[in-house]
């Protein structure tokens, strides 16, 4: 039973350790890793699912009557493009974050927009 | 031609975006965005039409036959939803050039009306689709261009914010990936009418629970449904002005179509009500949205973060139409989509005006332009007055059809709850209004003029749209009341 399903472990491990990266680290760039990680999981997901136990490759072949699902496959191609859109995105802009508030710590960033925020609102009380 | 109209309308501002990039000239650009999207907008007419004349219209793509192929498949909830995107965009674009010239440095110009085209497409393709994997892929199309053009913003608190939106949109997308899955898992199949009639077989089983479960809270993190709508706020306030109106009118609304169509037309109603206390759930929350959101807006000074909170507050709203799982109240809820993009476009439209006039829209700064920018800010005003619900004005229907709804359930408390929720309304509204018509205007701001036509021509159509919709509700009601009688089973 364990062992069957040992795919599905791997899963939701990796899902959780990404999602708990995402939220726990306050490095921008931990964040993309931990979202990488956490959407991997789900592609591993897909991939398991298609699995059909004893079949092959689904190529049509003398004395092979069964076949793994394909479809999951070729949609988690999909995703993983996605996945791959998405990462470069998230970095990319780590990198403008990175010129113009010269951290990418997510605390540090917080803090620079509070203190404007607390002397643009001066600014206007003595105005 | 007119077989190929569901395609079309996905497909015309797919294909426009790469062509904008070889054009490269930010008029001539400007110009062919405008026509793709104008020409998406005369799709989704002629689509709203036919299915309201000869019922559901299925396209299979590439002629592919349905549970195999991928199916377009328009019925009247698809139709309505593609009647407000395509027109909340097509009326946004005519102001798009001239507020993007002070907003967005020359040379992203193009990239600017690409990346717009491109979340289109994506939002008129989660709507089209019959396919559930489909949906996900044009979720993340809209989603990853709408992250590049929030970032375009002109202040750095604006990468912040798509940075932020980035991560918690990604989380959402992927649940719902995960929920595919799972659904794909049990059943075979992607097709949503397909979905439809083999998940009732294995409806009692964990994983369709948990396929359920993930759904719901990828969807709610999309429609930034209280609790999950800390990424709304700053994305809309920082982002450019035309894309803030954009997005303020139509992003949620596809959420909260994907919401619907999984939970009444796939799972099927009994599952997601009568297995799993949805309604409760949603109600609280709804309520529990509509007032902190609402109370949250009364504390900003910046006059976009109100209007975002606002937001958040009307979706409040129409999960408590949504939770209600009548036919009335599901009616409320298409009704306040569609009266939300009116409202909310015409709001940020004339804010986009007044960064242009005098480059912010802090409410100090805000002083007195009731008498130098009379037009631009008369349509906030109206737009306010439609977001407290007074009559005359389309928010006033919506909470009438919401709170009659509410009534026939014998829910008083709640329909209590929700005019005192549209009090909230007044004090926001009443703080813009206070300081726009009584105060005497900035030194810096007195020769401001009233803000140019490109602006007051959309602006003012969203209004009067507002007005008349308010008025004559027959198309708006009569096309909500069929698509929520539809998704119920019972034929208009």
């Amino acid at each position: 039973m364990l062992i069957g399903l040992f795919n599905y472990w791997i899963v939701i491990i990796l899902m959780m350790i990404g999602l708990y990266i995402v939220i726990a680290h306050g490095n921008l760039i931990k964040k993309i890793i931990g979202l990488t990680i956490f959407q991997t999981s789900v592609f591993i997901f897909y991939i398991s699912i298609a699995k059909v136990d004893g079949g092959t490759a689904p190529i049509l072949a003398d004395g092979i009557t069964q076949y793994s699902n394909p479809l999951p496959h070729v949609l988690i191609l999909t995703a993983i493009v996605v996945g791959i859109a998405t990462t470069a995105l998230g970095l990319s802009l780590v990198v403008r974050i990175k010129e113009t508030y010269h951290s990418i710590e997510e605390e540090e960033i917080q803090q620079q927009d509070n203190e404007e925020q607390q002397s643009k609102n001066k600014a206007e009380e003595s105005a | 031609m007119i077989t190929h109209l569901p395609i079309l309308q996905v497909i015309v501002p797919l294909m426009s975006a790469p062509i904008c990039l070889l054009l490269n000239r930010a008029k001539l650009v400007w110009l062919f965005s405008l026509l793709a999207s104008g020409l998406a907008f005369v799709i989704s007419i002629l689509l709203l039409q036919q299915v309201m004349i000869s019922g559901v219209i299925s396209y299979e793509l590439g002629g592919w036959q349905a549970p195999w192929g991928i199916e377009y498949r328009i019925d009247k909830l698809n139709a309505f939803l593609l009647l407000i995107i395509s027109g909340i965009s097509t009326v946004v674009l005519v102001a798009a050039q001239t507020s993007i010239e002070k907003e967005i440095p020359k040379d992203k110009h193009t990239y600017f009306y690409v990346l717009y085209l491109l979340s289109l497409t994506g939002m008129l393709g989660i709507v089209a689709t019959g396919d559930a994997f489909n949906v996900f892929v044009f979720l993340e199309i809209s989603s990853l261009s709408a992250y590049a053009l929030i970032a375009m913003g002109q202040k750095r608190q604006a990468l912040w914010a798509s940075y932020q939106y980035l991560i918690m949109g990604t989380i959402g997308a992927t649940f719902i990936l995960i929920a595919i899955g799972l659904m794909y898992q049990m059943t075979g199949t992607l097709n949503m009418q397909d979905l439809s009639h083999r998940l009732p077989e294995v409806a009692q089983t964990r994983t369709v629970f948990v396929s359920f479960a993930f759904l719901i809270v990828g969807v709610c993190l999309k429609l930034a449904m209280f609790p999950l709508h800390l990424w709304l706020p700053n994305a809309y306030a920082y982002a450019p002005s035309i894309v803030t109106a954009f997005f303020a009118a139509t992003a949620t609304k596809v959420a909260v179509y994907l919401l619907i169509r999984f939970t009444f037309s796939i799972f099927g109603f009994s599952f997601s009500f009568a297995t799993i206390p949805l309604q409760t759930l949603f109600m609280a929350l709804g309520l529990i949205g509509i007032f902190i959101a609402s109370a949250t807006a009364i504390y900003q000074n910046n006059v976009k973060h109100i209007f975002a909170y606002s937001s958040i507050a009307q979706i409040g709203y129409m999960i408590v139409g949504f939770s209600l799982s009548t036919a009335a109240g599901l009616t409320a809820t298409l009704l306040h989509m569609f009266n939300h993009a009116l409202m909310k476009g015409a709001i940020f439209l004339a804010l986009a005006a007044v960064i242009y006039r005098i480059g912010n829209v802090e409410l100090n700064n805000l002083r007195g332009l009731g008498r130098q920018m009379p037009l631009t800010m008369a349509a906030i005003v109206t737009g306010g007055l439609s977001l407290i619900g007074v009559p005359l004005t389309v928010g006033f229907v919506s909470k009438w059809y919401l709170l009659t709804a509410l009534v026939e359930q014998g829910w008083w408390p709640v329909a209590v709850l929700i005019l005192l929720g549209s009090m909230l309304a007044v004090i926001y509204v009443w703080r813009i209004v206070e300081v726009a018509y009584f105060k005497a205007p900035l030194d810096e701001n007195i020769k401001v003029k009233e803000a140019p036509v490109s602006f007051l021509i959309p602006i003012w159509t969203l209004v009067i749209a507002n007005i008349y919709f308010g008025i004559d509700t027959r198309l708006s009601v009569q096309v909500a009341q069929g698509a929520a009688q539809s998704l119920f089973g019972v034929s208009p």
